[in-house]
């Protein structure tokens, strides 16, 4: 505890004292004292990748001060953070121009760049692109062990994919992407006794519950919970809905 | 022949055993195998000269050298101790320069280098493009064998590492390159003393520091680092012993060079240098019997440019893809493997030997500001610059920091080739910009360069004349880093992808109203909310076109023409009077638009026409214009 | 390539995911290309998720994951080219052979690849045939020098 407290530093948000741990990401502590900053590649679970660039904010650290992302920057003892400032907000609607560019079908986007005022862009679109390559998918694939997903390529043509654009041995249809992907382009779809992840290239069987009797996931990532958390298969057979029935039943009261 | 030193003495006494042998009288064929000259064949004259050479009775040592700078005039010969200069040398040459040159010591007339006036010269240090260098870094590559540790310790290699290890503190050193002023040649221009004492100063847990060369020289145009590595690399590897000295002892300094992908020769010439530093004792542990431990691993790129950034090229070594990261915890305390780390440019560490062995007042003598104060304060030292392009000597030079381009260009490289008018000249490469007429007084130094919208960048200098297109040229630089981006940024990614479609639409004609402000606008944020100096430099080129030839994008815009004549969709190929009917264009036309028989003038069906310009290469009356 | 010919480049580079590029850059040197079970066995042999052996091999403009030609022609598009007319040197061989960058002839023949600058600057505009360096090229000597190679 005592190193705890040593670690919790102040600093000031457009002159209101603020307080975080040191090093900790200053757009979560900005979040955190309930502050409004945009962004569409953090999330809390991964660590922050600095990819979309709308988190920016201005901060000043000594006598010296700069635009910076927020995301990816350490909260520091003494920082002055400025949030929308007319140079912030002028560069985040570029941003946010470009990403409409980027990826019109993307309404995460389009709702973001509304919000500024944006319903156009000056820029050449690519109609159909829904993916901003965040890489939230590919973060969140290596904090669960999988790495299925990487980027490829670089420059204009990087993007999120599995490995040669096909189905990858190491996926194990979990779904953890598309609960993180901003835009959903990434999408979870089951039915007929099959999850499909059209993006990765995916369709395996789920495992029909016990009880139920209903599809509710994949095989292979049932037999990679139980080998992680040491269980047998056995435990794994009905679906969340009727284990916490079963559960329930078994402590309730006479 | 290779010993192990065991101290400085014994360096020393070696070196003086060297230097016995080799007279001042001793005759020498030097013959420059760079890269560029062995485009023009010099490795094949290298061996016409050791076959002649055993075949003759002569007492002559024929010397391999790296790039001795003087490209344009390639393959170059250097025939000693007269300093005789031949250039365009070919294997026929050979028999005469061994039986007139070596022999009786005459000049041959026609192998000597004549300037556009007509004057000829006899002796390499008269003429004009070396006479007006300063060269102290390059100055060894004509004299040494880059595969001859021996020849490196002759000239006097090593003979700073031997003085500081025997006499000096590490501190000491930081301090001499802290006040010595040394600036990054990378391009960024940070003083490298301040780095070393960060480095030095970072706490190092298991005593691990690393010490980093950047040899992953990217901007198209220039090849000074790979000069240096490939003709003179003992001194890129004495300067990193030095700093390991000073940054990192005690301790365990580790030494990595991350060379381009694109130059094996170097890659070659280094690996074998590190063998023989290690053979010597110069590397590995104990150097000359001291306490200091320091190896050097040679990291070979993959092809990308983004990695000649800090935080990408240490992520290339981790074994990760070239993806830069926030420095907001800098390298100096947690870089490469998280560990304390200093990274310089292969220039850089090539002159730490030279200010050590030659002092502080010799290297703050030349260059500019005053650096007694503040590191900051001035530009100290030579620079290379790789002078290319529209330019009548094109190669090599080193100046003092400070010297106008002017000098650069018209007294070194003796201006544009007859006929052709000075445009524009490139500086700093992608991250550079473009300087017209109006700056060539402009002294050359990393602030002044900066001021003007430009970037000393690593030294690369593209002289261009009015057949170059400006708006093509800052297309270029976009398509270039739009490919090289890693990436990530959307402002870098997405952003060059879009200065690209509006600069692509400017040169096909279909620019817009609005299309400047757009793209000065864009730039801006590409330059502020990308992460890296790739992203944040990226517009440079840009930005200094529309600044300094704004007329141009408007002719292009508004009246659909190409002052230069290089846009392809606004220019036209035709055929003059002068057309004899030879049906040679025709011929060669790959989609048949060129129409007319034998002896009968020909004409370009302009809606066939895929301005190729075969039919300009072909036609021997130059009869074939373009025209915007 | 055999198993036992990828189990010591990998051993020569200690089995360590931090030599993954150059492990990678040896394979290339052996056959001229990455081949798919190539970098499977990789990521195998250094405990390293496939995802990120092919995000280095599609991130480093070096790699080929195509089988390359006989014959490779990589042509500087450096910026002193550039002004020089490179780009003239790439459309000659589109024209000619039919294959723009990064492409190989259907008969496995000849490879085009781009490169951007190799440092000899002022011999531009330049080409690499098979590893020799040819400067001062125009298109002509360029379509000579790719028509005398054999096979």
């Amino acid at each position: 505890m005592a190193d705890e407290k040593c670690n919790v530093v102040e600093f000031k948000v457009q002159g209101q004292i603020c307080q975080g741990t040191l090093g900790e990401s200053l757009l979560s502590a900005l979040r955190r004292h309930g502050f409004e900053v945009p962004s569409l590649c953090f999330h809390e679970a991964v660590s922050s990748y600095g990819a979309c660039r709308l988190c920016l904010v201005e901060v000043k650290k000594g006598r010296r001060s700069k635009l910076t992302t927020s995301c990816n920057y350490p909260v520091q003892e003494g920082l002055e953070v400025q949030l929308d400032t007319d140079e912030v907000v002028r560069h985040r609607r570029i941003v946010l121009q470009l990403l409409l560019a980027a990826a019109p079908a993307a309404k995460a986007v389009r709702d973001l760049a509304a919000r500024y005022g944006i319903e156009e862009t000056p820029f050449v679109p690519r109609p159909e692109e829904d993916c901003i390559q965040c890489g939230l998918c590919i973060r969140i694939c290596e904090a669960v062990g999988v790495n299925a997903l990487g980027f490829a390529g670089r420059g204009v043509s990087k993007h999120a994919t599995t490995p040669y654009e096909e189905t990858s041995a190491a996926c194990v249809g979990c779904g953890a992407c598309a609960d993180v992907c901003p835009t959903g382009c990434v999408k979870v779809v089951d039915a007929d006794g099959f999850r499909t992840i059209e993006r990765w290239h995916l369709k395996v069987p789920l495992t029909l519950c016990k009880t139920c009797g209903r599809g509710f996931a994949p095989e292979v990532h049932l037999t990679r919970m139980a080998g992680q958390a040491k269980l047998e298969i056995a435990h794994l057979a009905n679906c969340p809905k009727c284990r916490g029935r079963a559960f329930a039943a078994e402590f309730r009261l006479p | 022949m290779e010993t192990r030193f065991h101290s400085v003495a014994d360096l020393e006494a070696y070196r003086r055993q060297l230097q016995a042998v080799r007279g001042p009288d001793r005759k020498i064929v030097s013959v420059c195998a760079g890269t560029g000259c062995r485009a023009c064949g010099a490795r094949g004259l290298a061996e016409v000269f050791r076959e002649e050479i055993a075949k003759s009775n002569l007492e002559v040592e024929l010397r391999v050298t790296g790039c001795q700078g003087f490209c344009e005039r390639s393959p170059v010969v250097v025939v000693q101790p007269q300093s005789i200069f031949y250039q365009r040398v070919k294997a026929i040459d050979v028999p005469e320069i061994l039986t007139e040159t070596v022999e009786k010591g005459t000049a041959i007339q026609r192998l000597l280098y004549t300037d556009s006036d007509g004057r000829t010269y006899e002796r390499e240090q008269d003429v004009p493009f070396y006479r007006h260098q300063t060269r102290s870094l390059l100055a060894f590559n004509g004299q040494i064998d880059p595969d001859s540790i021996d020849d490196y310790i002759a000239v006097g290699g090593y003979a700073a590492l031997g003085k500081v290890l025997q006499e000096r503190k590490p501190e000491e050193i930081v301090d001499l390159i802290l006040r010595s002023g040394l600036r990054g040649r990378g391009g960024g221009g940070f003083p490298a003393g301040v780095k070393w004492q960060s480095c030095r100063k970072a706490h190092a847990a298991d005593g691990i520091r690393y010490i980093l060369c950047n040899g992953d020289e990217g901007d198209p145009g220039a090849f000074m680092d790979c000069a240096l590595m490939e003709g003179n690399p003992h001194l890129v590897l004495e300067g990193m012993i030095l700093g390991a000295f000073a940054i990192g002892f005690p301790g365990q300094p580790k030494g990595y060079i991350y060379v381009r992908n694109e130059y094996p020769l170097a890659v070659e010439r280094l690996t074998r240098a590190i063998e023989q530093a290690r053979r010597c004792g110069l590397l590995g542990k104990g150097i000359l019997g001291t306490e200091l431990d320091f190896d050097i691993l040679i990291n070979k790129g993959g092809g990308a440019f983004v990695c000649g950034e800090s935080t990408a090229l240490m992520a290339s070594i981790e074994g990760f893809v070239g993806e830069p990261r926030a420095k907001h915890i800098h390298t100096a305390e947690q870089g490469l493997f998280d560990k304390p780390t200093n990274l310089n440019n292969v220039e850089t560490w090539a002159n730490v030997p030279l200010i050590i062995s030659r002092g502080l007042e010799w290297f703050t003598s030349i260059g500019t500001g005053d650096v007694s104060k503040d590191p900051w304060g001035g530009s100290k030292g030579t620079k290379i610059f790789a002078l290319v392009g529209k330019v009548n000597n094109t190669g090599l030079v080193e100046v003092p920091m400070g010297s106008t381009l002017r000098h650069i260009i018209w007294d070194v490289g003796g201006g544009p080739p007859p006929g052709k008018k000075f445009k524009a000249v490139q500086t700093g490469g992608p991250s550079g910009g473009c300087l017209p007429e109006s700056l060539l007084d402009l002294p050359v130094d990393f602030d002044r360069l900066t001021e003007a919208g430009s970037m000393m960048g690593s030294g690369g200098m593209i002289v261009m004349d009015e057949s170059t297109c400006m708006v093509d040229l800052a297309r270029y630089f976009l398509h270039f880093l739009a490919d090289e981006s890693c990436g990530k940024c959307v402002s870098c990614r997405e952003g060059l992808a879009q200065l690209c479609a509006i600069v692509d639409r400017i040169c096909k004609g279909e620019g817009r109203e609005g299309d400047l402000e757009l793209l000065k606008d864009l730039s801006t944020t590409v330059q502020t909310a990308s992460l890296c100096g790739l992203g944040q430099t990226a517009a440079n080129p840009l930005l200094s076109t529309m600044r300094y030839f704004e007329e141009e994008y408007i002719s292009h815009i508004h009246e659909h023409r190409c002052s230069a004549k290089v846009c392809k969709t606004l220019i036209r190929y035709v055929i003059d009077d002068s057309c004899d009917g030879c049906m040679a264009c025709n011929a060669q036309c790959g989609t048949k638009a060129i129409q007319g028989g034998k002896k009968a003038r020909h004409t370009i069906d302009d809606s066939l026409c895929t301005r190729c310009g075969v039919c300009m290469d072909v036609c021997k009356r130059n009869a074939i214009h373009v025209e915007s | 390539m055999e198993n036992a010919e990828l189990e010591s480049i990998l051993a020569s580079h200690g089995h360590r995911p931090s030599e993954l590029l150059a492990t990678l850059q040896d394979i290339q040197g052996n056959e001229n290309w990455l081949p798919r079970e190539s970098l499977a066995h990789v990521a195998a042999g250094l405990n390293v998720p496939l995802s990120r052996v092919y995000g280095m091999a599609t991130f480093f403009s070096s790699f080929s994951l195509k089988p390359r030609g006989k014959h490779v022609c990589t042509i500087c598009m450096g910026t002193a080219c550039h002004v020089r007319g490179a780009q003239r040197l790439v459309e000659h061989v589109e024209r000619e052979h039919g294959i723009g960058p990064g492409e190989t002839t259907a008969d496995l023949r000849l490879t085009l690849e781009t490169v951007n600058c190799v440092g000899a600057c002022a011999m531009g505009p330049l080409a690499i045939i098979d590893g020799e360096y040819h400067g001062q090229l125009s298109t002509q000597t360029l379509g000579r020098l790719l028509k005398k190679l054999k096979g």
